[in-house]
């Protein structure tokens, strides 16, 4: 940016010193501090109180133990704890799988709900139905469905020969990473696609038309005139998505409770601090996940950033 | 216009996300229509309710009980009564049905000093790590404590005050189907986990051709503190000790490798391939809707099995637990107690519950009604009592009795049981004993020293 300033940039910068300039300033900054006050209340004090416990060896039940001050001890524990990296892959894994998943599906049923069909509002609502219900809810009932005993999904995989037995999807390990995506990706599908929805109704319906004048079909259409102009919207749908996998708690508590090998980054630092009590050790993998989170941003960011230029 | 589309389309989807959480919310809460038929013989009346009603009357108070089998039915029908008779209003609020969970909860109030609850019940581990935040009963029901099991006051008082009151006891028990047992030529039940093993594969094998879903036997094999008693049992029958032994981490020896790898074999085979996700409720549905041969589960699974309209209703019976090689057959210690929150604004009130709630008459109603294990001496020898209640004939309360390593852990016996519970979780789903069983010592030791 300084690269460009120009020498008109001088005499403007004398000007900032004038007494009006200098009053609107002080009624800026007066209009900003409520605004202010709220978020040093509601994220900087929680957030900084986070990074401060994470430097003490406290307990939740207080008074049993006295806190103390142990410095970089708990993110020295944090760095050799097996569990907390197997959680970290786990995550990383699931949200990879999810989202991108999540993305084609839905990306899919946008184009279906976008085009102009008999019956689309009712088709819009219905495909938002999976969205709405609580995912614990959600989580219930496909435990039901992946039972292996009474489970609809066994029945129906053994009656149509595309399983040999039925499975204990949610018990076996290897499947615990599927059954979980299968979970998020049912629920979550729908709200990518309304993303890419909202993003579709915005392209302006006379590109088609011009387009369709110049005989493109419609694959080239998509590929020219859709997906270019979807890029604003894939990209928040995208971070959206990132970040919310990331801090996945309820699917996987509701699915499998507190079974090693199953736990996300949010599971883990949960049972650390409310089951086990460790609030100083939580707080150290809390910034942790807020910093493993932190560098997802920053690659999106920058990647928005390099893709605008 | 659009407005107005966007509104229905609104409306239609929330309405339908309604409609599937309620029947979900339905299908979960099934089981306490059937409960309701059980419990004809009304609670009983409380006495000295004059007295309290003087006193107290008005005063709202929070309990936070039971969740699992008909618990929740027999609190609230409890509760009712004692509002009638006393004025003293409760609100029962069922506590989260896996122990672990339940005992996060609590923690949470106390360690915020809440007064939200004012009584609640607490496992018969817990007395040690939530003495200082409740109140001692002594004061006011050291005679109602001399009618109760000496034992178990010994465990509820902590340096000397009696934080606790006990509610009911439980111990691990084997239910099996007798009428199937007859079919396929058996006299008696298993004697030790590999007879087990081999009558439920026969039966198994057997029935599947009639019932599909039809498995040997099941168990509480989910990552909680229900695995944590189920494991207790299997290595103690075994001989292989009860995890801490003399203040040392005893898990990892050959007898208890033995036998967790014993059971590790038989999962899919004998048991569902998902009894590793079953807890008591789940032990409970299989056995009593005629799909198993064996349970293990707690005591109140009788009443329930017992019920008119069960599927097995007069076609099982239970014995205690089979045991290893090497060892006697043992049940795990559970047990519920009764507490009173020190950030209770309603103390009196709230003790005067625990009173009711522990005395002969409901321990009584609760043993036949519901086939809790009673804590009261002469309740658990009402003939009454036991003819509803065969576990309670010498032969299978006299069991040995296993508590699981709390004393040693104190605070710390949650994180320690979920060390053990997640280890043998892992070993359920595949994983040897011999490499499981090493972790899970390493990080006992651990917990052991502070």
């Amino acid at each position: 940016m300084s690269s460009v300033a120009t020498p008109a940039q001088a005499p403007r910068k004398r000007r900032r010193h004038t007494k009006l300039q200098r009053r609107q300033t002080r009624l800026a900054w007066l209009l900003l501090l409520p605004a202010l006050a709220v978020v040093a209340f509601v994220a900087l004090y929680p957030l900084s109180k986070t990074v401060y416990q994470s430097f003490t060896n406290q307990e939740f039940l207080a008074g049993l133990e006295p806190t103390k001050w142990v410095g970089l001890d708990n993110y020295h524990t944090l760095i050799h704890d097996p569990t907390f990296r197997d959680s970290v892959g786990l995550t990383v894994k699931f949200t990879v799988i999810t989202v991108g998943i999540e993305f084609v599906l839905g990306l899919i049923i946008a184009l279906v709900v976008n085009s102009a069909f008999k019956g689309r509002g009712l088709m819009r609502a219905i495909m938002l139905v999976p969205w709405a219900i609580p995912t614990v809810v959600a989580a219930t009932m496909w435990r039901w469905m992946l039972d292996d005993t009474f489970g609809v999904i066994n029945d129906l995989g053994v009656r149509t020969h595309l399983l040999s037995h039925p499975h204990a999807w949610l018990a076996q390990p290897s499947t615990v990473l599927l059954s979980a995506c299968a979970v998020d990706i049912w629920k979550t599908t729908p709200f990518v696609a309304l993303l890419l929805l909202a993003g579709m109704q915005v392209i302006p319906g006379d590109l088609y038309e011009a387009a369709s004048v110049d005989g493109a079909n419609p694959l080239q259409q998509f590929w020219r005139i859709t997906l270019p102009l979807l890029r604003p919207a894939i990209l928040v749908t995208l971070i959206f998505r990132t970040l919310d996998a990331l801090r996945a708690f309820d699917v996987f508590q509701a699915l499998f409770g507190y079974r090693l090998g199953a736990q996300t980054m949010a599971v883990y630092n949960q049972s650390t601090i409310v089951q086990d009590g460790h609030v100083g050790y939580g707080a150290s993998m809390s910034v942790a996940i807020f910093l493993i989170i932190a560098l997802f941003v920053v690659i999106y960011v920058t990647f928005v950033r390099v893709s605008e230029r | 216009m659009r407005h107005r589309r966007l509104v229905i389309v609104a409306g239609v989807v929330g309405a339908l996300a309604l409609v599937v959480s309620l029947s979900v919310a339905v299908a979960g809460s099934k089981k306490s229509t059937r409960a309701k038929a059980a419990t004809a013989v009304s609670a009983p009346a409380v006495a000295n309710a004059k007295a309290i009603r003087k006193k107290y009357h008005g005063q709202k108070i929070v309990f936070v009980g039971d969740s699992v089998g008909n618990g929740h039915v027999r609190d609230t029908r409890l509760a009712k009564r004692f509002t009638h008779d006393t004025g003293i209003k409760v609100k029962v609020v069922p506590h989260p049905s896996a122990s672990d969970q339940s005992y996060a909860q609590l923690a949470r109030a106390f360690a915020s000093k809440s007064s939200s609850i004012d009584v609640a019940m607490i496992d018969v581990v817990w007395p040690g790590a939530f003495a200082p935040y409740l109140v001692n009963l002594k004061p006011k029901l050291a005679k109602l404590a001399k009618l109760h099991i000496g034992s178990i006051i010994a465990n509820d008082t902590i340096k000397g005050r009696l934080v606790a009151m006990p509610w009911f006891g439980d111990y691990g028990i084997l239910y099996y189907r007798t009428d199937l047992l007859k079919k396929y030529g058996y006299k008696a039940p298993p004697k030790t986990w590999a007879d087990l093993f081999k009558m439920a594969k026969k039966i198994q094998d057997g029935e599947r051709g009639s019932n599909p879903n039809f498995t040997g036997f099941v168990f509480q094999g989910n990552a909680y503190e229900g695995l944590t008693c189920n494991a207790l049992e299997w290595i103690a029958s075994a001989g292989g000790g009860h995890i801490i032994d003399n203040g040392k981490v005893t898990i990892d020896n050959a007898k208890a490798r033995t036998v967790l790898d014993a059971m590790r074999t038989q999962i899919g085979k004998v048991t569902p391939q998902g009894v590793t996700t079953y807890q008591e409720d789940q032990t409970e549905h299989a056995f009593d809707s005629g799909d198993a041969a064996f349970a293990r589960n707690w005591p109140y699974q009788y009443g329930i099995g017992a019920t008119a309209g069960s599927k097995v209703k007069g076609k099982f019976n239970v014995t205690v637990l089979p045991h290893g090689a090497s060892g006697p057959s043992v049940g795990t210690v559970g047990g519920w107690q009764l507490a009173v929150s020190k950030f209770s604004k309603h103390q009196g009130a709230a003790i005067e519950l625990v009173r009711y709630m522990t005395s002969p008459a409901v321990e009584k109603f609760d043993a036949i009604t519901n086939s809790n294990v009673p804590t009261i001496v002469s309740v658990a020898k009402n003939k009454a009592v036991v003819k509803k209640n065969p576990y309670l004939k010498p032969a299978i309360a006299s069991v040995p009795r296993v508590t699981r390593p709390a004393k040693f852990f104190g605070t710390h016996y949650n994180e320690a049981s979920k060390d053990v519970y997640q280890g043998i979780n892992q070993i359920l789903t595949g994983t040897p004993a011999s490499q499981v069983l090493p972790q899970i010592k390493q990080k006992l030791q651990l917990l052991l020293k502070k």
